[in-house]
This record gives structure tokens, C-alpha cells and sequence, in this order.
């Protein structure tokens, strides 16, 4: 379990001085200080690779061979993680990634 | 059979030249428009999901989704509407700038996903035999991904 406990604020049980978990406005919380959003690309039948390492160098920048690695990536072990930032960058990321076909998520690391 | 040639080349203008013969352009002067009306007409079409998948499916993460599709929904339709409509009115153009050709890549691209989904595509997917009803549906995917091929050719040009 990531230990992540949607909208519940916890009192620290014990000692005063130990931590209380926060409660973030997202209804998750947290403790440590801002942990990634990861952008993750999973694999698909439909498109194609030269698409996918196409779509990859043009919205991120990324070299023809760190694009073609990270979609080797998705079509051998189904899923990568193409890009991580913040948790607004990464909706646009997915965003972007939504509007030329592929199939995209976010999550927080652990 | 389909003509030999290459059908879409970057210029050393930066432009693209599009080189289709009259019956594939016929073959897909329809599919933008068609897409476009079924779009409209409600994207929760079993065939049409698969262009507006989840952001977050964590469960914990289930209200930032709804926020997100609440958000960016119309806007990801307004995308996938934009691309079809753009290729559309330039069916028939002989050049097209790096705008109008990215819009056919999306454009290209959309219209193999909800084909190859209506098809069933697997990963190795062997074509069905001649007399098989998904033949024709199968050989208009293969031309649809032989198309994609040649643009994503000439744009990694301007990579």
C-alpha cells in the first residue's frame, strides 16, 4: 500500500511530538513533501511504433533514441513511465498525449 | 492494388506534398466528416471511448478524474473534432504546412483507433480471408496505417 488515506485526517496516536498526517486539499494525504506525478504510457494494439517514438520525441523533446527505448518499453512490458513533474504538468502531459491517441495515465510515486 | 509512389513527401520548403491518387482520395474524402458527426452525436460510443481514456485510475484518485473530465473533456472533444475537420477541407490539396499535416497525423490516427477497436485489432493480426464481412473494414485500416506511416516519415523530417 502507498499509505496514501483519501479524506481522513489522522491524529498521531501516541507521543505528542510525532507527526499528524495532513489532509490535502486533493483528499489525499501525504508525508512527505510533494512526491512526483509519474506519466505513464500503456501499451495498445492500434498504434503504431513509429507513431508512438514519433509522438514522444515531438511533445517531449526526448531524442530519437530515448524515444524509441521508452516505446520499446511499453510494447515489451506493457507500460512506461515517459515523463514525471508535478501534478498540473502532468495532466497537461496526459492531456497532450490523450490528443494524439495514446493511452495515458497519471499517478503519484510512491 | 494500390498505385505505387509516395504518397506524402517533405518538401525542402518545410512544406509537405501530398500525392494521392483520385480514389483514395475518394476512399477518404467521407471517414473525417462520418467521425466527426458520430462525435457528436455522444462520444460514449463503445468504439469512441478509446479516444477519451481515464487520466487517473487510481482509486484513491477517483474525484481528481471526475474533476479532470469535467475540465478537459469538451476540450479533448474540440482537439479530436479539429484534427477531422482540418483534414477534411484539405482532401483535396496537393501541399499542406506543418499545421494541416499534423492535423492529418491526429486525424489518421483517431480514425484507426475507433476502426481498429470496431475491428477487434490484435497486436499480430493476421487480415481476414477475402470472403470474410470484416475484409473490407480490415483492408481500409491497412490503408489507413500504410497512410500514417508515410506522414509520420515525412514529419520526423522536422523533428
Amino acid at each position: 500500500m502507498s499509505g496514501q488515506v483519501r479524506g481522513i485526517a489522522l491524529a498521531a496516536p501516541m507521543a505528542p511530538t510525532a507527526p499528524a498526517e495532513v489532509r490535502q486539499t486533493s483528499g489525499s494525504t501525504k508525508l512527505r513533501p510533494d512526491r512526483p506525478w509519474l506519466v505513464i504510457v500503456w501499451n495498445d494494439p492500434i498504434n503504431l511504433m513509429t507513431y508512438v517514438t514519433y509522438v514522444f520525441q515531438k511533445l517531449f523533446g526526448y531524442s530519437k533514441a530515448k524515444a524509441t527505448k521508452l516505446m520499446l518499453q511499453v510494447h515489451h512490458e506493457g507500460r512506461a513511465v515517459v515523463t514525471s513533474g508535478s501534478r498540473e504538468r502532468a495532466e497537461l502531459d496526459v492531456f497532450r498525449l490523450h490528443e494524439h491517441g495514446l493511452w495515458a495515465t497519471m499517478e503519484q510515486s510512491d | 492494388m494500390l498505385k505505387p509512389g509516395r504518397r506524402v513527401k517533405r518538401s525542402r520548403r518545410g512544406d509537405y506534398e501530398l500525392s494521392l491518387p483520385d480514389q483514395e482520395r475518394e476512399l477518404l474524402r467521407s471517414l473525417p466528416g462520418q467521425l466527426i458527426d458520430r462525435l457528436e452525436a455522444g462520444p460514449d460510443e463503445p468504439d469512441l471511448v478509446r479516444l477519451f481514456p481515464p487520466a487517473y485510475t487510481r482509486d484513491e484518485d477517483q474525484k481528481a478524474e471526475q474533476e479532470y473530465r469535467g475540465l478537459m473533456g469538451t476540450d479533448l472533444l474540440d482537439r479530436h473534432k479539429e484534427a477531422l475537420r482540418v483534414m477534411g477541407a484539405t482532401l483535396d490539396a496537393e501541399r499542406l504546412d506543418e499545421d494541416q499535416m499534423a492535423a492529418w497525423l491526429i486525424a489518421l490516427n483517431e480514425l484507426r483507433l475507433v476502426l481498429g477497436t470496431r475491428l477487434d485489432v490484435s497486436e499480430d493480426q493476421i487480415p481476414p480471408a477475402p470472403g470474410d464481412p470484416r475484409a473490407s473494414g480490415f483492408a481500409l485500416y491497412s490503408y489507413l496505417s500504410w497512410l500514417q506511416s508515410q506522414v509520420i516519415d515525412a514529419m520526423s523530417g522536422a523533428l
